[in-house]
């Protein structure tokens, strides 16, 4: 038979998901978080952001075409995210070299010496952030004060951040209204709260995340500096602060919910989450470093093969 | 708030194009094909030979033990010969070719139209009855209705659970039926009730036969204890297990039957099968089927006898397209590829689904990203991804603690995953292996 | 006195602990016949499973228990580690005729066209509870390679040419690992033969000849054949498929000349002039009748 049939074991259709239109979905939740980045860092925003994909791209190119020798799949949108997420957690006046190493790391050691998405450990983009933060703690703590439309780059006027401020000086804490709108300094990124929960809707919309593990991030980091906000409200600030400043949003949202690194079950999110929310109040009240995200995301991806085969998932006709 | 199951899910697209055509009796062929081997269970035991003269409703083979069913004739002819036919196993298989002279009836059939709604028979005499028709599940799963009427010593059934979900894509032979044989459905539901002695009977339909339903709760008046509930659109509601949970919010244990929580669960088209077989003594010798597909010029649906080649069928619903792809045997979830079209049709085919090639090829598979999709829609709670590694690793101790053996092949973990991982594939062989492992172990 | 606390708090730790590992030590010890580790060692440490036993520490395991070595054989050493084994543990040796894995299935790709495409994953037990096969022969090598998989020893590999597996002779230890993995039991775990000559039915289809031969050129069709022309009783025929007993077969070669289709092999028999003129002939005549 010239025109044989095709046999092959049910299901016979496909729902039509895929990686890149996973990836793709975040990447057009992450847009909101971009623009105010632009508006408030300017032509730093776009530089870091741009190197940084650029890095990342040409990175997995080389890696997948030459040490692996595999096909390149470069535009399942894993390594743009990955860009976009590193590029997010740096300052934007970082100077390009620094951000290509970050980028080589992420994907290098981060993503590709595991074999490539799906079977690394660690998160590539907080990898490649942390990474920098040891290497270079100072160009990685000195964050440009927003400037609109600032046309600088490395020569941008530096500032304290919110949470160094509350570490250090808590009267430079801006209002809570600059927050929420991302009128401080920080990271690319994590400015914006509303930004990002724009994204975060969006997300939830497309069902490309569940609710799980940025409630239950956000849920304990509030209630654990709540606690100490009530205890000592002149040592800890308010939560509403901790809840808007720093890393925690764009973490909780968009970092912690990397597919690959966190656990598979309901519950196994809601212990994960919790976990970071501990780890990271943990860091930011009682430790050194003035941010504690991108530790305790780390610490808690090493966590997620245990959890996964600790907490299944409510199994039919279980208890 | 519409109910449906409480675990996992998907609603693929529905493409019910041969919804609201009228059943087509189709024309019977000239030479049949009729499988001893149709339902799950023992093959029966052929009891004519070749040359003998059958008639529409003679039996051909007697059930060939408990989980097994009778096999009859859907023609009147000539036997021409007992031998291997391929059939949708895919394998040759034992099989009676009966060539076709005229259409002459056992005399005790009743071929009338009138509808028979009193039935004076005792529980025994009607399952003696159904067990004499041969009736298997109609859903496809093709298991003997009278084994299900049976329980086990110590278990008490508590009420009839009809499956009128028809949740798989495409398929619209039950809701035909449901439509133009609503009646006598209705009283095939009150027979099974008196078979398994219980008062109450519900009926689930999907939300997207509105119609079926508005017909059949006007009808249900009549009939006390029937009561005609609409489910929420949710893919694999017609799974046993599954449509328990949505109805009557109970879950049956690993390993357990339905019974245990006291429900007995019949397809829509089994109880109209029961009404023919109980009230006018007419043998499963032909059923509904959809034939349907995108490339398909007149989807259809048609009363069929069993033991038709499909390609008769495929005629019917205007030829076989010239971009064929793929036949299947059933809905696009579950049903199984036939590798030719002179496969005939068997008791539990609810459906012929011609797939353009281009639908049927599939896409290339990448690396599991672990997004947790598939533990997300898995409606038995299963982690899909982790049972495929374990299979992979041929890891069968842990396979079983994961409970594989409870997967009930749906396929929404293959349908769902974005990384087109064939999820189902591994599962299924590690099913198969873990069951022997498992039965091995008790003898 | 600030150095003399930590000292003496780290040597009370440092104690503590090493009484705790004593004491699991003593509670949790296993005694092991050292006998075992002696024969663990000779063994091949392959863990192929081909005596039956989960890998050679079983195996080894199992030689020390048992009363004699009756039974008990290392397919992947052979004789030689078995006589060591048998040395070590006192015992007499058991000897097992060696053996090799053949594939009986000829249906190469000209022989067997394919009428199907099998689209699923790539895995013969997966296509095999599926369906027949890609082919019209349901009984054939689907080619997927289950037995390369499971071969422990690189013997076995699929020729692309044929679409069959192959098995490399020297390389084959007769564990029968590719003879469980196969679902359509194609693979035989056979005497190698003297000079490793041997003689079999490359076939296990039981369709009926037509059908058989309908579907693939050099199947079996039950003709019967050579089961006449054996003189010594070796070659059975059921389920319109000939076997040949190997422990019967004398290698005489008259079975392969007779049958029709080729389906008899011979492997490493030294060609012979006149058969294989005969045999051309015979082809070239099947030729112009099938024509």
């Amino acid at each position: 038979m010239e025109n044989s049939l095709y046999v092959s074991p049910s299901p016979h259709i496909h729902g039509g998901d895929s990686i890149s239109k996973n990836m793709y979905g975040v990447l057009i939740a992450l847009i909101p978080a971009f623009l105010v980045s632009l508006y408030y860092f300017g032509l730093g925003a776009l530089i870091v952001t741009v190197v940084s994909v650029a890095s990342c791209l040409i990175a997995e190119y080389l890696i997948q075409k030459f040490l692996l020798q595999k096909t390149p799949t470069l535009w399942d949108g894993s390594a743009i995210l990955t860009g976009i997420l590193l590029a997010f957690n740096l300052p934007s006046n970082l100077p390009v070299w620094i951000i290509i190493i970050g980028a080589l790391v992420a994907i290098g050691i981060g993503k590709m010496s595991f074999g490539g998405l799906g079977t690394n450990i660690f998160n590539p983009a907080l990898v490649g952030r942390v990474f920098l933060l040891i290497s270079f703690p100072a160009q990685m703590t000195t964050w440009p004060v927003p400037d609109p439309l600032s046309t600088h780059y490395l020569d941008a006027e530096t500032g304290a951040t919110v949470l160094s401020a509350m570490q250090w000086d808590s009267s430079a804490i801006p209002s809570v209204k600059d927050m929420l709108l991302g009128n401080m300094g920080g990271s690319l990124g994590e400015i914006g709260a509303i930004a990002l929960l724009i994204g975060f809707a969006f997300m939830l919309w497309r069902k490309i995340i569940t609710w799980h593990i940025p409630v239950a991030i956000i849920g304990t980091v509030l209630i654990f500096t709540g606690i100490m906000h009530g205890i000592n409200p002149t040592t800890y600030v308010n939560p509403l602060i901790h809840l808007l400043s720093g890393g925690l949003l764009l973490g909780a949202i968009f970092m912690a919910t990397d597919y690959v690194t966190s656990p598979m079950s309901k519950a196994g999110m809601i212990v994960y989450g919790i976990g970071i929310g501990i780890i990271t109040t943990v860091i930011r009240l009682f430790g050194s470093y003035p941010e504690g995200m991108s530790f305790a995301i780390l610490i808690m991806n090493a966590f997620t093969p245990l959890i996964n085969s600790y907490i299944q998932p409510k199994h039919f006709g279980g208890k | 708030m519409l109910k449906t199951f409480r675990i996992g899910g998907i609603h693929p697209p529905e493409n019910k194009l041969s919804s609201g055509k009228k059943i087509t009796l189709l024309p019977v062929p000239k030479q049949v094909v009729i499988p001893l081997n149709q339902h799950i269970g023992a093959p029966a035991i052929a009891v004519v030979k070749k040359g003998d003269d059958v008639k529409v409703g003679t039996l051909l083979g007697k059930a060939g033990g408990f989980v097994s069913a009778n096999i009859h004739s859907s023609v009147s002819g000539k036997v021409n010969k007992i031998d291997n036919a391929l059939d949708s196993s895919g394998y040759r298989r034992p099989a009676v070719y009966i060539d076709v002279e005229g259409d002459e009836w056992e005399e005790s059939i009743d071929r009338s139209n009138t509808i028979l709604k009193e039935c004076t028979l005792s529980s025994k005499e009607i399952i003696d009855k159904i067990t004499e028709a041969g009736i298997v599940g109609l859903g496809g799963a093709t298991f003997p209705t009278q084994v299900k009427l049976m329980p086990p010593p110590g278990n008490k059934a508590e009420i009839l659970l009809i499956n009128a979900a028809e949740c798989e894509p495409y398929l619209t032979a039950d809701h035909t039926l449901m439509l133009e044989k609503g009646e006598e459905v209705l009283i095939g539901i009150s027979i099974l009730m008196k078979a398994i002695q219980v008062n109450k009977a519900i009926v689930g339909i999907e939300n997207n036969k509105k119609d079926a339903i508005v017909h059949l709760q006007k009808l249900s008046v009549n009939f006390p204890g029937i009561e005609v509930l609409p489910l929420k659109v949710q893919y694999p509601q017609g799974g046993e297990k599954q449509l328990i949970d949505a109805i009557l919010r109970r879950q049956v244990k690993s390993g357990a039957l339905p019974i245990s929580v006291g429900a007995v669960v019949q397809n829509i088209g089994t109880s109209y099968a029961v009404y023919e077989a109980v009230q006018k003594n007419k043998p499963l010798i032909e059923r509904v089927v959809t034939v349907t597909g995108k490339a398909v010029s007149n989807p259809s649906n048609l009363s069929v006898r069993i033991g038709t080649p499909i390609s008769h069928l495929i005629e019917a619903a205007g030829g076989l397209p010239e971009d064929i792809g793929k036949i299947i045997g059933g809905g696009p979830m579950m049903g199984k590829a036939l590798i030719n079209t002179e496969i005939p049709v068997i008791k539990g085919t609810s459906g012929i689904l011609l797939m353009t090639r281009k639908e049927s090829e599939r896409k290339p598979v990448y690396n599991c990203i672990r997004c947790a999709k598939c533990v997300n829609v898995c409606p038995m709670g299963l982690q899909p991804t982790q049972l495929m590694t374990v299979t992979e690793f041929s890891n069968w101790d842990l396979a079983e603690k994961l409970h594989i053996t409870d997967c009930v092949e749906c396929g929404s973990c293959s349908y769902t995953c974005p990384s087109n991982r064939p999820l189902l594939d591994h599962i299924r062989l590690g099913k198969g292996k873990v069951l022997g492992i498992v039965r091995s172990r008790k003898t | 006195m600030v150095i003399l606390i930590a000292v003496i708090s780290l040597g009370a730790i440092g104690a503590i602990g090493a009484l705790f590992l004593y004491f699991a030590s003593k509670k949790f010890e296993v005694y092991e016949d050292p006998r075992i580790a002696q024969v663990q060692e000779i063994l091949p440490a392959a863990n192929c499973g081909g005596c039956g036993f989960p890998g050679c520490s079983g195996f080894a395991n199992a030689c020390v228990k048992a009363g004699t070595l009756e039974g008990l054989y290392c397919p992947v050493g052979g004789t030689d580690v078995m006589n060591k084994v048998a040395a070590v543990l006192g015992k007499e040796v058991a000897t097992a005729e060696p053996m090799v894995a053949v594939v009986r299935c000829n249906g190469t790709c000209e022989a067997r066209p394919k009428i199907n495409n099998y689209d699923g994953t790539a895995n013969c037990a997966m296509a095999s509870a599926l369906y027949g096969g890609n082919t019209g022969c349901s009984f054939g090598c689907l080619g997927f390679g289950d037995c390369v998989s499971a071969c422990n020893f690189d013997a076995i590999h699929i020729n692309p040419l044929t679409g069959l597996p192959e098995v490399i002779e020297d390389k084959c230890t007769a564990c029968g690992a590719c003879v469980k993995a196969c679902p359509k039991t194609i693979i035989e775990l056979r005497k190698i033969g003297p000079k490793s000559r041997r003689i079999f039915v490359s076939c296990v289809n039981k369709d009926k000849g037509g059908i058989a031969k309908k579907a693939c050129n050099s199947a079996c069709i039950g003709c019967g054949k050579c089961v006449k022309e054996c003189k010594f009783d070796a070659i059975t025929l059921e389920n319109n498929l000939a076997y040949i007993d190997y422990t019967k077969c004398r290698l005489c070669r008259k079975c392969s000349i007779v049958c029709p289709t080729g389906a008899i092999l011979e492997i490493n028999l030294p060609p012979r002039k006149e058969a294989v003129a005969e045999a051309v002939v015979k082809t070239e005549e099947n030729k112009e009748t099938t024509n």
